[in-house]
């Protein structure tokens, strides 16, 4: 056995579980113990399932000698707190859910364990997934691994810095706007989001319901695929998942590149980009190009408004989706309350931060009578065009690329007094999502030390191709596995 | 009431569906239980919950919209409604705002003048009930029970088509029977399974602009409708004619003061926010399943109405009162096809003597004692003079009590009717004999005596001889 159990990929993991190098018990206990030393300093898991992930990790075993091993048959990995878990603590990084014990799994926890996975924790993230850099956390931010001072992204933060420090070799995300892309590009790591539609929501506490999709941070591309390969399906229970085969991801990956035609999209590399950054992204293009790849230009022309486009629609959705959080059912309850109403406006007051309260009124705003065309209605149909954009774009490409985020990581406290600035952050990720598309960050170099991500969209159910693309970059690299020094 | 004033009114009337399960969740729709027992997780608005559209309300409101020969819209909207409120788990009620699924209806009732009066249907939206507070017992604490959150509602408006109390009870009942026709609600309005809100205006005679119109909320059976109307009418009357103005708002009907007053208008300053339902995708249905529900209709009211006067020629007033309840019309039809006796005569007992019992024990006519066959019987009987439709009341209640079939009764209790014209002879000379200071009357003149004496002969047989013969051999005997 040559490497360390924590520096193994997920897919070699398998294979060391199958050829009976190592237990699942003895993995999940390696893992554990350094979740145990790390998780003080990085702040990153906000529950620690140790007695059940060691007790799930048994049973993976008991079931391989039994040869009724599912292919993630003992594979230890972590959870956004975003994802209700069973009898486990789901607080959505909220003082709102603090005492929140979810009575069931969301479907993605439900498909991961049923194919043997094994749960170590539940990973810290931006409070409702509102948030760049995993500051609006009420547990505190999560520290990037790669510089304690930095912040690993947002709002999958908890999730990239596990996955970057070895903590575990996979872990869930929720993307809306950027949320597992940007913190994958800031941590050094593989982020996948998938089509909208192609993983379940049901059991993801929502955000924007148009625009969430769940999806993984991992430390390759393989283990992506393989990992979404188990996600991904049609689910009776989530109206918005679509009934789509589900391709073997994990097979497609070796396809050749050659002949792949990878647009970039011209807007993307103008003023706001970091130009270390851009270099970097420019000469991960050229290795693909270099080895297959045809690259062209294409335009996105109305990509400018993306970021305000989704600054009225996900507000919007979760002015309405926060509406439950009440204080009535579930979550924070105010003391004492003296009516109804001070029993609202006292829950909800002290139970949500900042940030989620902006968008809240900034939402309530956009719906209001009198302001719904202007704002709301107007908004949608920018989207509209957004999606036109790269639906005509991938008549002629199979991927589009760019930069994940504009710079490197940046300091904890560095934006927090400046929501627009925060928000700018996630320009380049932002346009998938308000057309559905799949997303890949994959890394691609570092400026300064701290690494910086390679984006690749595909068209609707294009996963095989970003996949593919992002695979064959990272065989033709060595930066996916590059480890911060404290963490080897 | 109204002299110089018309009155104008559009009712809202919440349907029920009757579905096994809620519109949005597996959960069941039984009415009555342990509060919060018929709740689940999406019910409750847990996080991470998601609706999932129950196709059935869909089937149901595609029905109701081919039913009042409305547009029923091969794509509509869930969209969400948002307001606070304990009851109302999500924060939002989950209904149908800008593309509802059923537009532009019609269905016609009857005015005060006997004429056909058409009333338009604006729209009829699928939507989720709430749930509800209650405040017994608990205190100084309110409780919240969901059983009711989430069980699937079509809300029907109208235009403002009615022109008095009468009319919108007589639009209301419509529906009504209309729904329970379907099959798609059991209307029931105990268990609020179908209430109404009122808008209600008055304005001059000839002008064209509505007046300022309040809102009567939640009116829970057609006497309240139309008490709750009248009241509001005569106050706004009163109001105008007082020079004062109307102020649009929400009122509550007070069925024990028999009264309306405005609700506290903080739960009415509300700005719903409106917005398409992005957990749920827009309903979309083709042609061919609308045409494949216009199968499964069944005959309707106004239709079975038209028929039943022609093909039975009985009188259009009985035949409106007999396809009110489709149950009650296949009542009257099986009793029309099992008897030799005419259809009038049917519907005259069905609408009289079996109603009144019915009514009296509170049953429904499909839990009659009274078979339609053994009904049919009963009429067989007066048809061929076995007994006289006097008796027969006698032989009916016997029936409604167990004592078993018109013969059987007929029989026991030596009902059989007095044909033999000797017989009633005898009694006839027996009856003038004894009453000569009446028989003298009757021969000066006072014709109407004659009622007198066949009174006296049907007293002295027990009721049982045949009023027809009765009448001819006095008329002769007195001359």
């Amino acid at each position: 056995m040559g490497q360390d159990l924590h520096e193994q990929s997920l897919t070699q993991l398998a294979a060391g579980l199958e050829s009976g190098d190592f237990s699942s018990v003895e993995l999940t206990e390696a893992l554990l113990r350094r979740i145990e030393s790390h998780n003080r300093a990085l702040n990153a898991f906000l529950t620690i399932t140790a007695e059940q992930a060691l007790a799930a990790a048994k049973l993976a075993d008991e079931a391989r000698a039994a040869r009724n091993a599912g292919v993630l048959n003992g594979l230890p990995l972590a959870h956004k707190d975003i994802f209700c878990t069973r009898d486990v603590l789901t607080t959505c990084g909220s003082r709102m859910l603090e005492n929140f014990v979810s009575p069931y799994d969301a479907t993605v926890v439900e498909r991961l364990a049923g194919a043997g996975a094994v749960v170590l924790g539940k990973t810290n993230m931006d409070e409702f997934a509102m948030g760049s850099s995993n500051e609006t956390s009420y547990y505190g931010p999560v520290k990037n691994p790669w510089d304690l001072e930095y912040s690993p992204g947002g709002s999958s933060g908890g999730s990239a810095a596990v996955v970057a420090a070895r903590l575990a070799p996979a872990a869930t995300g929720t993307d809306t706007g950027g949320s597992i892309r940007q913190p994958a590009a800031l941590t050094g790591t593989v982020g996948l989001k998938p089509t909208y539609g192609r993983v379940s929501r049901y059991g993801m506490i929502a955000f924007a319901s148009s625009l969430d999709q769940a999806g993984v941070i991992t430390r390759s591309s393989e283990d992506a695929a393989l990992l979404l390969g188990v996600m991904a399906g049609f689910d009776e229970r989530d109206s918005t998942s679509i009934e789509h085969p589900v391709p073997d991801y994990v097979a497609g990956l070796s396809k050749s590149l050659k002949g792949l035609r990878i647009g970039i999209v011209r807007q993307h590399f103008d003023e706001g980009l970091d130009e270390q950054t851009g270099a970097a992204v420019r000469e991960s293009l050229a290795v693909l190009e270099s080895n297959g790849a045809i690259l062209t230009e294409v335009d996105l022309p109305n990509l400018d408004l993306s970021v305000p486009t989704y600054y009225v629609v996900a507000p919007a959705e979760c002015s309405s989706n926060l509406s439950r959080f009440d204080g009535v059912r579930f979550g924070h309850r105010a003391e004492d309350p003296e009516d109804l109403y001070d029993l609202y406006c006292r829950s909800r007051g002290e139970g949500f931060g900042a940030e989620v309260k902006r968008r809240i009124m900034t939402g309530t705003y956009v719906l209001s009578a009198g302001y719904y065309d202007a704002y709301y209605l107007k908004a949608q149909q920018v989207r509209h065009l957004i999606a036109d954009d790269f639906h005509k774009a991938f008549a002629d490409v199979d991927v589009i690329a760019g930069p994940t985020a504009p710079t490197p990581a940046f300091k904890l406290g560095d934006k927090t007094d400046d929501p627009i600035t925060m928000y700018l952050n996630d320009i380049y990720t932002i346009g998938a999502n308000l057309a559905g598309l799949p997303g890949i960050s994959t890394p691609c170099g570092f400026v300064d030390g701290l690494p910086v991500g390679l984006h690749l969209v595909g068209p609707h159910w294009g996963e095989e191709a970003i996949l593919r693309c992002a695979y064959h970059y990272e065989q033709l690299s060595s930066w996916h596995q590059a480890c911060p020094e404290n963490y080897k | 009431m109204s002299g110089s004033w018309e009155v104008v009114i559009g009712l809202e009337i919440h349907t029920q569906l009757a579905t096994d399960s809620k519109i949005f969740s597996g959960a069941p729709t039984t009415y009555g239980a342990e509060p919060n027992t018929q709740a689940c997780l999406i019910d409750l608005g847990y996080p991470g919950m998601l609706p999932v559209l129950n196709e059935e309300v869909v089937r149901m409101a595609t029905k109701f919209g081919l039913a009042v020969n409305a547009t029923v819209a091969q794509r509509s909207v869930f969209a969400r409604k948002n307001y606070f409120y304990p009851d109302l788990p999500k924060g939002y009620q989950i209904s149908q705002f800008e593309l509802p699924i059923v537009e532009h209806g019609e269905l016609f009732i009857t005015d005060a003048d006997g004429n056909d009066k058409r009333i338009g249907i604006t729209r009829a939206h699928l939507e989720e009930d709430a749930g509800k507070s209650v405040h017994e017992g608990l205190g100084k604490s309110s409780g919240i029970d969901l059983n009711r959150a989430g069980t699937p509602l079509l809300e029907i408006v109208s235009e403002p088509d009615l022109r008095s109390a009468k009319e919108a009870v007589a639009y209301m009942r419509k529906i009504h029977t209309i729904v329970r026709y379907l099959g798609i609600s059991d209307g029931n309005m105990q268990e609020g399974s179908f209430r109404c809100d009122a808008n209600v205006s008055v304005r001059p005679h000839g002008q064209e602009k509505l007046g300022t119109r309040s809102e009567l909320k939640n009116l829970n059976s057609f006497r309240f409708v139309e008490k709750a109307i009248n009241f509001e009418v005569e106050r706004q009357i009163e109001l105008l004619e007082d020079g004062g103005k109307v102020v649009q708002e929400t009122r509550l009907y007070d069925s024990d003061k028999d009264e309306t007053r405005p609700m506290r208008s903080k739960e009415e300053a509300n700005d719903y926010r409106y917005f398409p339902d992005p957990d749920l995708l827009p309903v979309e249905i083709d042609a061919a399943y609308i045409e494949a529900v216009r199968e499964t209709l069944p005959e309707l009211p106004d239709a079975k109405q038209h028929r039943f006067v022609d093909e039975y020629e009985i009188r259009a007033d009985d035949a409106a009162i007999l396809t009110a309840s489709q149950p009650l019309a296949d009542y009257f039809e099986e009793v029309a096809a099992a008897t030799q006796g005419n259809p009038q005569g049917v519907a005259n007992f069905v609408i009289g003597d079996l109603s009144a019992a019915l009514n009296r024990d509170g049953i429904a006519v499909e839990q009659s004692p009274v078979s339609a066959a053994a009904l049919a019987g009963l009429l067989d009987r007066i048809k061929d003079n076995t007994i006289s439709g006097k008796i027969a009341k006698e032989v009916f209640e016997a029936m409604w009590a167990g004592e078993g079939s018109a013969d059987e009764v007929i029989g026991a209790r030596g009902l059989k009717q007095i044909t033999d014209s000797s017989a009633i002879e005898a009694v006839v000379d027996q009856v003038i004999a004894a009453n000569p200071g009446q028989v003298a009357e009757y021969k000066a003149g006072k014709d109407k005596l004659i009622g007198f004496f066949v009174g006296q002969v049907m007293k002295e047989t027990g009721g049982k001889a045949n009023p027809g013969q009765v009448n001819t051999i006095l008329k002769q005997k007195l001359r």
